[in-house]
């Protein structure tokens, strides 16, 4: 077994003392009492303060526990939040693919579509925001398996794999190779295992320390997302996952 | 060889320069941030000298990140905020001070003073605006008023007014040497020195201002021939300028009478294309050209500001600390399934159109111990919704147009739970594009036009898609409930400041 990480105990030791509950404490008076040179201290706290479990008081610059660890156990980020830093990279992929784009979030047990860009050829269209989508027979909702082993034993643990067409996934054993196949590639591919006719494609968003808090893609006509020989379009792969890492850089991920 | 067409956006916050493909995609974008100064409460200026020098650094730093050469750029055009005033020496090009932003109210005294002359009615028939600090004449007037000396040379025609455009125009054609004095007809708009109709500089106007007709620009139509670059990036053709919410009107392709669009940012910019002709607001409207294109007749618009909506959001956020960043306040209002009888009308500073009414404060109506944070995280949303409405209601009123769908853009048509109650409240579709950049967009789409790039209206249109779209769901009689309450609420907000 490899040693413990001796900043993350220190860490968790900074931590601790905050929660002590004798209110906001200076960078010195924190150092001082866990017997840390002030400069590691300092560090270990714009580093916790960066990922939102302390906050520092802008008047005294003092230090406290952050508002993000009260929410550890919910929503890493906000989906709202979410959709609103990917807009424009979701317009953009749009235009790009000719096709409508898609932004899911886990939700107990499901995929949450947190964001829906119209295809751009003016048909009539509905937008599906809110609405919850199959895990197993979307390629959002493999990407989202792929990176978050708690939704993925969700899934397969309620025992039965809705069969949608005579193509979804339904044996937990292939789901589980399939997903382990988009952790390898980066992205996932579905094609008619939710619906006949119809294929996507997604690629992971990440949060800041590369934490997945979503998934991006696109979903249209089998037609045009897959090339005659059911190959997932190779541009559009490439489109998909460039939207993915421009969200992700902008999320610090 | 792909060519592009180059957008700049002088905004109030900051200078960007935009690339667009030929298919209206955003191909590049650079940004910079411009600082505001304060000297005194109400005033407001901009730095004009250091905006040209972003611009200087913005628009070859676009052409890099886009990967292209000069002369794949076909055409460039201007879209800027309105109404600020810049005044500069003809023969250096250095400003007299710093220019006078659009938000800034120390000529209110000058305003109140004007507005009681006798025949001061006739201004508004004329220009299509109250007498207010919000436009450029009375601006100009305080320069020269203030500044010693500067009335003689402004009269001999060797210092020069500009608004952003025409100050970018001049500098980006030559400056001293040689750079064109001009403004489009949206800009001349807002200066209450234009004739709506004639679309020139109106000498009855000129001597109720004291503004003196030989520091003005020379008035254009909004695409056209404004000479090439020869600093920043030598040898485009600058083919269109554009007042910023004239440019999102073309930009959302709102070419026909009846179209509508709004742009929420801080505040919004609701403005309706009224046609040919222009229509006078009896409904506390702003009358103002829409566009003109080439030597085709003007296109009239009425335009509907609203001071505070974003606004009211980042004060949940910063004022209050109610929400930690600005989208969150969905999450926030979506915990609550109504506004639990509590309406928030943000009249911080006073109420603009349709009410103009200076005197008003805010409210939050309707507070009873149920209220949590959720409702009024509702309340918050869809007070831009009930102030939306408000002016479509006029609007509809003035133009005796039936809105039939709105186009929207800006940073808050992210926001799902409020585009989907604006559709509820106006029970109209509304509609967001597939490019949020509007303004820019539509800068670069006039200049296209203009350049050839695209062959017509038409052409345009085929690249306006939609990204979104929300549909009316509400009950009538739920709705005009909802609305009384808010109209009763906006009448709490009157005239809390004593005169």
């Amino acid at each position: 077994m490899p040693g413990a990480v001796q900043s993350i105990e220190r860490a968790a030791a900074i931590l601790r003392l905050l929660a002590h509950g004798s209110g906001p404490l200076g960078v010195g008076e924190i150092a001082g009492s866990l017997g840390l040179a002030k400069g590691t201290a300092h560090g270990i706290l714009r580093t916790l303060q960066g990922v939102g479990f302390v906050e520092q008081d802008k008047t005294t610059g003092k230090y406290q526990l952050g508002s993000a660890l009260l929410h550890l156990g919910t929503s890493y980020l906000d989906v709202n939040e979410l959709r609103s830093r990917a807009s424009n990279w979701a317009d953009s992929l749009a235009s790009r693919c000719n096709e409508a784009v898609w932004i899911g979030a886990p939700l107990q047990g499901q995929v949450l579509v947190v964001h829906h860009v119209f295809r751009p050829d003016d048909t009539a269209q509905a937008l599906e925001i809110g609405s919850l989508l199959p895990p197993h027979a979307t390629a959002l909702g493999k990407v989202l398996l792929a990176y978050d082993a708690g939704l993925l034993s969700a899934v397969v643990r309620t025992g039965s794999l809705e069969p949608f067409t005579w193509r979804t996934i339904t044996d937990p054993k292939t789901l589980k190779r399939a997903v382990s196949t988009v952790r390898e590639i980066g992205w996932a591919g579905e094609t008619e295992e939710r619906e006949l006719g119809r294929a996507s494609i997604a690629a992971p968003i990440r949060g800041s320390g590369g934490l997945v808090v979503g998934a991006i893609g696109v979903a249209g006509a089998r037609e045009r997302i897959c090339d005659a020989k059911g190959r997932h379009d190779a541009a559009m792969v490439d489109h998909v996952l460039r939207a993915a890492r421009a969200i992700s850089r902008d999320l610090g991920g | 060889m792909q060519r592009y067409v180059m957008a700049i956006d002088q905004g109030t916050t900051s200078t960007r320069c935009i690339v667009f493909d030929f298919r209206g995609r955003l191909n590049a974008v650079v940004q910079r941030e411009h600082r505001h100064h304060f000297p005194r409460p109400g005033w407001v200026e901009h730095d004009a000298e250091a905006i040209w020098r972003d611009v200087q650094r913005i628009v070859p730093e676009t052409l890099n990140q886009a990967g292209i050469a000069v002369d794949q750029v076909s055409a460039l055009g201007i879209a800027n905020q309105r109404e600020t005033t810049v005044l500069w020496d003809r023969h250096t090009g250095a400003t007299v001070g710093r220019a006078i932003g659009w938000e800034d109210t120390r000529t209110q005294a000058l305003v109140d003073e004007l507005a009681a002359v006798p025949g001061a009615e006739q201004v508004n028939t004329r220009c299509g605006l109250p007498i207010s600090s919000y436009f450029s004449a009375p601006k100009i007037r305080w320069m020269l008023d203030h500044v010693p000396g500067l009335r003689e040379r402004a009269e001999t025609g060797d210092i020069l007014f500009g608004t952003m455009d025409s100050w970018l125009v001049w500098q980006l054609t030559g400056g001293p040497d040689g750079g064109v004095h001009v403004t489009d007809v949206s800009n001349a708009s807002r200066t209450l020195l234009m004739d709506l109709r004639t679309l020139s500089w109106d000498d009855e106007l000129l001597s109720f201002f004291d503004v003196p007709k030989a520091m003005l620009p020379q008035i254009r139509s909004s695409t056209g021939d404004y000479g090439r670059t020869t600093t920043a990036v030598p040898g485009i053709p600058i083919t269109a300028v554009l007042g910023d919410q004239h440019a999102a009107l073309f930009g959302q392709t709102c070419f026909a009478a009846g179209e509508a669009k709004c742009t929420y940012g801080t505040g919004s910019f609701l403005l309706l294309n009224t046609g040919a002709e222009p229509v006078r607001s009896t409904h506390g409207l702003l009358t103002t050209v829409g566009f003109q294109i080439g030597d085709e007749p003007a296109v009239y618009a009425l335009e509907g500001s609203i001071a505070v909506t974003g606004s009211l959001v980042q004060w949940l956020r910063d004022q209050l600390g109610i929400i930690g960043s600005a989208p969150e306040i969905e999450t926030l209002a979506r915990t609550v399934s109504d506004n639990g009888g509590c309406y928030i009308v943000p009249a911080f500073s006073g109420l603009l159109a349709p009410h103009w009414r200076g005197e008003a404060r805010g409210v939050i109506a309707g507070l009873t111990s149920y209220i949590n944070r959720g409702h009024l995280a509702r309340a918050v949303l869809e007070a831009t919704a009930w102030q939306t409405k408000d002016v479509v209601e006029a609007m509809n009123a003035d133009s005796g147009l039936e809105l039939n769908m709105l186009r929207v853009d800006g940073g808050m048509t992210a926001n799902h739970l409020l585009m989907q109650f604006l559709a509820d409240v106006l029970d109209v579709p509304v509609v967001r594009p597939m490019v949020s950049e509007t303004v820019s967009l539509g800068a670069a789409y006039a200049a296209g036009l203009a350049a050839g790039v695209w062959p017509d209206l038409h052409g345009l249109r085929a690249n306006w898609h939609r990204a979104g779209q929300w549909l009316p769901n509400m009950a009538a009689e739920h709705r005009q409930a909802e609305y009384e309450n808010w109209q009763r609420a906006v009448e709490l907000t009157f005239g809390w400041i004593k005169s």
